[in-house]
């Protein structure tokens, strides 16, 4: 049995021209050596800050840029290795959200034009039958039948969202990669789209690759996750036991970093210092040593491989003896606001019944 | 010395006339800050937190924007009434602001040290010496790496975080009383957030300077504020010192807003949402904003707009239902 997606040694490079003559004054390595699956209705969170490759790792698993080496197998197909007629087909298997769905939906076609487009292209629909289904897709993504006729400057951030959702799903796709979809959006509209997502994966058995800097919305989305730091994946590991346990120092002050909605625990300062190194001139040894609390020699001259800790993958040279038990107790919601919670669902439940 | 805030908003009311239709966009918005606190203003975009904290630099742009109402006293002076030369040696002097993207706010073709020492030379009598020395200080204290060389770099050479740091300096330059920062963290990562706030508390501590803080996010509000203002659909719905607010919310959307964010110490199977989105700007609404959305909205909630009162010393709230309780 292998995983519905396998990806093996992505690779992504970028060359830097300079001068008249264009010449190669140098290569940004935006993706390293990355490998991971993802299962039927199974959620893979890539997880990092900016400029760390991670859209670079959805766009060129989806052959959207090319790969500078690396294959991408789903369902036992190579796509790495299809011709562009083959390649075309395949786009219908493997769709992606982004997250300012204004800059992907064509400003002058409605709603309704933008969601029959891939349907007749693909012959998932006939000119008879489009209409049904462009309408079955936006009940589906909880529009409504009237927003068919509207264009996307006429929605809301969450709408339009629910739009390039629409819109990615409308070709039973295996796979979505779903790149900071909830980023730009409040976070009462983020909530609805989160769970959206999560409904549509359970009725489709949808495959996601979910890209976004956003652990705590990753927590809620993922069942699997992988950190990536200047390229590479630094540690992948069941949601759960990361959480619980990170095991690579940057896990752990990514997950610190993040602001408690809890004023009883205040951070007691900033988990590391200094900015992400360039991608055109990463340090040497292990990428994160320059900022790392653990760092010794042997992290400024070797690079850790990734490799097996428990039921982690890790690359880092003291994966095994660094304190893994580091996460903070847990911070429940105030009793006042569950409670205060459980009066407005239950006002909610008896207005809709 | 004296009892009376640095900064006292009173029914701020600013309105925007596009195309024949008024917009809305701040109504009946009071709020009050004494020096050496942090207020936050949170609140979901369109909910006007960020036209209150321009309207206190006087930097909402006259037409369409229109103050229909309202007064803004720091330190004792209405600003809306201020003749414009007197409110630009508030600015950048007394008052000083940091943005979300200073990629907007730094001029692009000056050195970031030139930028200060231009603050510098308006507002004080420094000689340019002086003030490229002063300059080198400030970036040094926020913390840029050799600060004597970024001096003579220009924004685009740095990255985001210290640009932020370089607009941090820039808004301390002249020892602010009160420092106005519009969601200064927002577009940064994670790591380098926890630094800019750690900076800005640092900050706070060694120049005493109140500090309004308008954010979206309730992390944030929670780990650098005192006290807090929720805005909702241009009002203000809940106010409360920080421990309070997040101990015992009482309006329905902070509420829904808490309990809608999600916590990376503790996994749940569903988020919790608030059904709907927020009102246009341009709809006439005369009863509560939120009614709407609220699942308690009885017929009094549609046509009367609650004001903000007391439900305990400090804790305020505009809701007719309040305290949550007493509708079940």
């Amino acid at each position: 049995m292998s995983a519905m997606l396998q990806v093996e040694g992505l690779t992504k490079h970028f060359p830097i021209r300079r001068g008249v003559l264009r010449r190669v004054a140098g290569t940004v390595q935006a993706v390293n050596d990355v490998s991971f699956t993802v299962g039927e209705g199974e959620t893979l969170a890539v997880v990092g800050e900016s400029g760390c490759g991670k859209s670079t790792i959805g766009r060129a698993l989806l052959r959207l840029l090319e790969p500078t080496a690396g294959r991408v197998t789903l369902d036992g197909t190579t796509v790495t290795d299809l011709a562009p007629d083959a390649m075309r087909a395949m786009r219908r298997k493997m769709q992606i959200i982004f997250q300012d769905p204004f800059g992907s939906l064509n400003p002058r076609m409605t709603v309704a034009e933008t969601l029959a487009e891939p349907l007749l292209l693909h012959e998932l629909a006939t000119p008879g039958d489009v209409q049904d289904k462009v309408g079955a897709l936006l009940s589906t993504c909880g529009l409504q039948p009237w927003h068919a006729g509207r264009f996307p400057h006429e929605f809301s951030g969450g709408q339009r969202q629910r739009v390039g959702i629409a819109r990615a799903l409308a070709t039973r796709p295996r796979l979505i990669v779903c790149d900071e979809p909830v980023s730009a959006l409040d976070v009462s509209v983020q909530a609805q789209i989160v769970n959206l997502l999560k409904d549509l994966q359970a009725e489709f058995g949808i495959g996601y690759v979910f890209i976004s800097h956003d652990l705590a919305v990753v927590r809620h989305m993922a069942d699997r996750v992988a950190v990536v730091y200047l390229g590479r994946i630094v540690e992948e590991a069941r949601a759960d036991a990361l959480f619980a346990h990170p095991r690579h120092p940057y896990t752990r002050s990514l997950i610190a970093a993040a602001p408690r909605p809890d004023p009883t625990q205040r951070n007691v300062s900033a988990p590391v210092e200094g900015d992400l190194p360039s991608a055109l001139n990463p340090p040497s040894g292990c990428a994160f040593h320059p900022r790392c609390p653990l760092a010794q020699d042997r992290c400024r001259t070797e690079r850790p491989a990734l490799r097996q800790v428990g039921t982690s993958r890790v690359a880092c040279h003291f994966a095994e003896t660094s304190e893994a038990g580091d996460s903070r107790p847990e911070a429940a919601p105030s009793e006042a606001l569950r409670r205060r919670l459980a009066i407005l669902d239950a006002a909610r439940a008896k207005e809709t019944a | 010395m004296t009892d009376a805030p640095l900064l006292d908003v009173e029914d701020l009311a600013v309105e925007f006339h596009v195309g024949g239709t008024v917009q809305r966009a701040v109504q009946g918005v009071s709020l009050s800050l004494a020096r050496g606190r942090t207020l936050g203003v949170v609140g979901e975009s369109g909910c006007g937190k960020s036209v209150t904290s321009l309207s206190i630099m006087r930097l909402v742009p006259q037409p369409p924007g229109v103050y229909a109402g309202g007064a803004i006293r720091f330190d004792g002076r209405d600003l809306l009434t201020l003749p414009e030369a007197e409110m630009r040696a508030l600015r950048g002097g007394r008052i000083g602001m940091i943005f979300q993207e200073p990629m907007t706010s730094l001029n692009p073709v000056y050195t970031c040290g030139a930028q200060i020492e231009e603050s510098l030379s308006v507002h004080s009598n420094l000689s340019p010496k002086a003030a490229r020395e002063r300059a080198i200080e400030m970036l040094d204290l926020v913390g840029l790496p050799s600060p004597r060389q970024r001096a003579d770099d220009y924004p685009h050479q740095l990255s985001g975080g210290q640009r932020q740091r370089v607009m941090i300096a820039l808004a301390l330059a002249n020892e602010p009383d009160l420092l106005i920062a519009d969601e200064p963290t927002t577009a940064l990562d994670v790591t380098i957030q926890a630094q800019i706030l750690d900076l800005m508390g640092d900050l706070r501590g060694r120049t005493g300077a109140a500090v309004m803080l308008v954010t979206h996010d309730l992390g944030v509000v929670a780990q650098t504020c005192d006290d807090v203002v929720v805005m909702y659909a241009g009002r203000v719905v809940e106010k409360a010192p920080t421990a309070a607010l997040f101990a015992d919310p009482q309006h329905p959307y902070t509420v829904g807003l808490m309990a809608a964010v999600p916590r990376i110490d503790t996994a749940v199977d569903r988020l919790t949402t608030i059904p709907g989105s927020v009102p246009p700007p341009w709809s006439k609404i005369t009863g509560c904003r939120f009614a709407s959305r609220c699942p308690l909205a009885s017929e009094k909630c549609r046509t009367q707009d609650p004001p903000l009162r007391d439900l305990s010393p400090g804790h305020g709230v505009a809701c007719w239902h309040a305290p949550i309780e007493a509708a079940a």
